[in-house]
């Protein structure tokens, strides 16, 4: 099978690891990947601020990126989600047939990773190793905008020596929202505070979820108050084996 | 007396600060914070489990969105009905195009009554227009009866919540109140005490004031019905012993059908207090001899509502029934609590509502209160997209603001714009990545991490660290990885 990797542009610039890890994993369960060198981002930064015209050229230019593409992958459940829940409206109303065409083409072909292991792949176990307690943050796009459902419990479940730590009000939001944690900045602190208190109450050393930039948030503040526990992309526990351990974990 | 008592919000959007600004007294109030944290944490735990033993829930939200939607696209031809309906019935209709009309409508009614006094059940349409102040400076002492309402007129503070609006104040805040503006220095925080002071208090009002003034929760078009729904008895009250029933209710508040309550009383009940059904539920049809109000007045509000049906992609904003499912959910709200939002609808309806109602000349940076994280949509009894209209409106602020050459160089505009420049054209970004790699090393410490940046970024940095910026991108691994393999890959297919 043949997969085209979207990395998305901040885990481009800020987390190619999760990239890394991404390619990695895909080419341990025998997936050939794929990566298009002019990808860039898919809007979701634009749409949400209220830049509609900008997000609508970033949305026509990817799919038309990946017109000729059998399956695109992306380790973003909220660039999936601008997507399925944005795109639509967007290419609807500024775009002309030909692009509605395409974009009604391109839709079933992009896959969140979660859901691409699961419902294209059909594996539960990926094969990795991963020896620490981990706690999952089930990001907002991932519970209510991609319903991704159990799929990230089912592959966390089948990581050897794994110990998942369930975390308490896992639907409620990190407070991270794209511009509104610059906008928004004080609210934004204070519902990260909330959750924070969260997820150190499960004694987790790591924090893994499907989305870097709920991690980023998450992470920063976590770095930033000595709280002795470090963000994870799931891409990389499950691309951990005990032959290749995930990347500055130790 | 607590800040929370002393403090005194603006609930005017023409007149409120923005939201961030609002924010702040809230976020650094403990007090306040615990109060809506625990108040909405109780109501949700019960929606929760009334919402989960119905099995049709799902079918229920899309016949009532069906039904409200069928309700405000035909909205003229229904409001015509419950004209003919309700003045066939003895009821006078009155039509209010904007605050203003609401208020000097309703004052003339009371001058007509001769009244000095008067009674209202829990109406937060009434102040939308602001009637209380309005009606005391015209020398008309005002009256609340709902519990909560009770709380606030005596404490002189705003609402927070369309439900519960006395929701920020704890019962040992309310028993200071009680003590302070009844006289009662011996007063415990026993709730069972409060209440009876309260009714106390209640019992001379009812009888003793012959008029009253109350909203609806919903009125219909095909019987000319009113109904008002509500936990305390108060209501009931005052659609029994008073002689004139003034309504003041907004024109979206309509329903087709006597039936269609079947479907919206089940879920207006359990959104909004999370109870099966309310405890009272009172239905009214203009008057009945001998029993109830035998003068009724009925004023249907505009006030910004048919503007907002005018726009195909906002007006299911027009569904909603008031049951404030969205705010109980929103973490923003749980957070700030409602005085934040500088309007009498706070939350993420308030959000998408009050600007439109504003018609977007005021309240701008509530469409931006959100971190678009859907917990509003996935509870909404009616299925207002609020995500979807909150991301419209902020096209619309964006339209606005940026043709007002002053934000030009506003570091958020500008990263925007330069930002969709970057995208356009991988080499472009692609050589941005590698500038602003270099650049963001003055920034970076030792330890990899960014403590501290300038501009925007600083908002960021005040409560969170970066991490510095990779060596290498993503990209340029796959790029050098691709130059490796490839040699050996073709050797390999020779």
């Amino acid at each position: 099978m043949r997969a085209s990797l979207f990395i998305t542009c901040y885990n481009d610039t800020l987390f190619p690891e999760t990239g890394r890890a991404v390619v990695g994993l895909l080419e341990r369960l025998g997936v050939s990947v794929d990566f298009h060198p002019k990808q860039t981002c898919c809007g979701q930064m634009h749409a949400n601020t209220g830049f509609r015209g900008e997000a609508f050229s970033q949305a026509k230019r990817l799919v038309r990126l990946y017109q000729d593409t059998e399956t695109v992958v992306v380790p973003s459940s909220s660039c999936v989600a601008m997507m399925r829940d944005q795109y639509p409206g967007l290419i609807d109303e500024l775009g002309n047939d030909s692009l509605r065409k395409d974009f009604a083409a391109f839709l079933p072909r992009v896959y969140e990773l979660s859901e691409f292991l699961i419902d294209r792949l059909g594996v539960e176990d990926v094969g990795a190793w991963f020896p620490h307690r981990v706690t999952y943050h089930a990001s907002c796009h991932g519970i209510r905008g991609l319903h991704l459902g159990d799929r990230p419990y089912r592959l966390l479940a089948k990581v050897r020596s794994l110990q998942l730590a369930p975390l308490p009000n896992v639907d409620r939001c990190c407070g991270f929202g794209g511009t509104f944690s610059v906008k928004n900045a004080e609210v934004s602190s204070a519902m990260l505070a909330v959750k924070l208190q969260d997820v150190v109450s499960t004694g987790a050393e790591f924090c893994t979820a499907l989305d870097n930039s709920c991690l980023m948030h998450l992470g920063g503040a976590m770095h930033r108050q000595y709280a002795g526990m470090k963000t994870i992309h799931m891409a990389q526990i499950l691309a951990s084996t005990e032959a290749t351990p995930a990347e500055g974990v130790l | 007396m607590s800040a929370a008592v002393a403090n005194h919000p603006v609930l005017d959007p023409t007149l409120a600060l923005p939201f961030p600004q609002a924010a702040l007294p809230v976020l650094r109030n403990p007090q306040l914070r615990k109060n809506v944290a625990h108040a909405i944490d109780v109501i949700q735990a019960k929606r929760a489990k009334l919402v989960a033993e119905k099995t049709d829930w799902q079918e229920l939200r899309s016949a009532a969105s069906a039904i409200r939607m069928h309700a405000i696209e035909n909205l003229g031809a229904y409001l015509e009905e419950f004209e003919a309906k309700c003045t066939a019935a003895g009821g006078v209709v009155h039509w209010a195009a904007d605050a203003a009309e609401a208020r000097r409508i309703i004052l003339e009614i009371l001058r007509e009554e001769n009244a000095s006094d008067v009674i209202k059940i829990k109406t937060m349409t009434s102040a939308e227009i602001q009637l209380n102040p309005f009606l005391q400076a015209a020398g008309v002492n005002v009256f609340e009866t709902d519990l909560a309402e009770i709380i606030l007129q005596l404490g002189e503070q705003e609402p927070s919540h369309i439900v519960v609006p006395a929701l920020h104040i704890n019962r040992s805040q309310v028993r200071e109140i009680f003590a302070r503006r009844m006289g009662l220095k011996d007063l415990s925080d026993d709730p069972q005490v409060l209440t009876a002071a309260a009714r106390t208090y209640l019992r001379q009002k009812f009888l003793t004031v012959p008029t009253a003034i109350s909203g609806a929760n919903f009125f219909i078009a095909e019987t000319g019905g009113v109904g008002v729904v509500e936990s305390e008895g108060n209501g009931r009250m005052c659609l029994t012993l008073p002689r004139t029933m003034i309504t003041l209710a907004g024109i979206e508040k309509v329903l087709p059908r006597f039936q269609d309550l079947e479907v919206i009383l089940q879920l207006l009940a359990r959104s909004a207090t999370g109870e099966r059904m309310n405890p009272y539920n009172s239905i009214w049809t203009g008057v009945t001899p001998g029993d109830g109000p035998q003068r009724f007045h009925m004023v249907l509000l505009d006030n910004g509502r048919s503007s907002i049906l005018t726009k195909p992609k906002q007006r299911q904003t027009l569904k909603c029934i008031r049951c404030a499912a969205c705010m109980n959910s929103c973490p923003v709200y749980r957070q700030t609590g409602g005085h934040a939002y500088g309007s009498v609808y706070p939350g993420p309806i308030g959000a998408i509502l009050t600007p439109q109602l504003m018609q977007m000349h005021h309240a701008q940076s509530l469409p931006f209160a959100s971190s678009l994280c859907g917990a509003c949509y996935e509870v909404c009894p009616v299925k207002i997209n609020i995500p979807e209209v909150l991301l419209e409106l902020r096209a619309q602020v964006v339209n606005q603001e940026r043709r007002d050459l002053a934000r030009f160089f506003d570091p958020m505009y500008l990263g925007l714009r330069i930002a969709s420049l970057l995208f356009a054209w991988a080499w472009l970004f692609h050589t941005s990545q590698f500038m602003g790699r270099i650049g963001i090393r003055l920034f970076t410490r030792k330890d990899g991490w960014i403590h501290s940046l300038p501009s925007v970024g600083g908002k960021w940095t005040q409560t969170r660290d970066l991490r510095g910026f990779p060596k290498q991108t993503f990209h340029g691994w796959w790029a050098a990885r691709s130059r490796q393999s490839s040699p050996v890959s073709s050797k390999e297919a020779k």
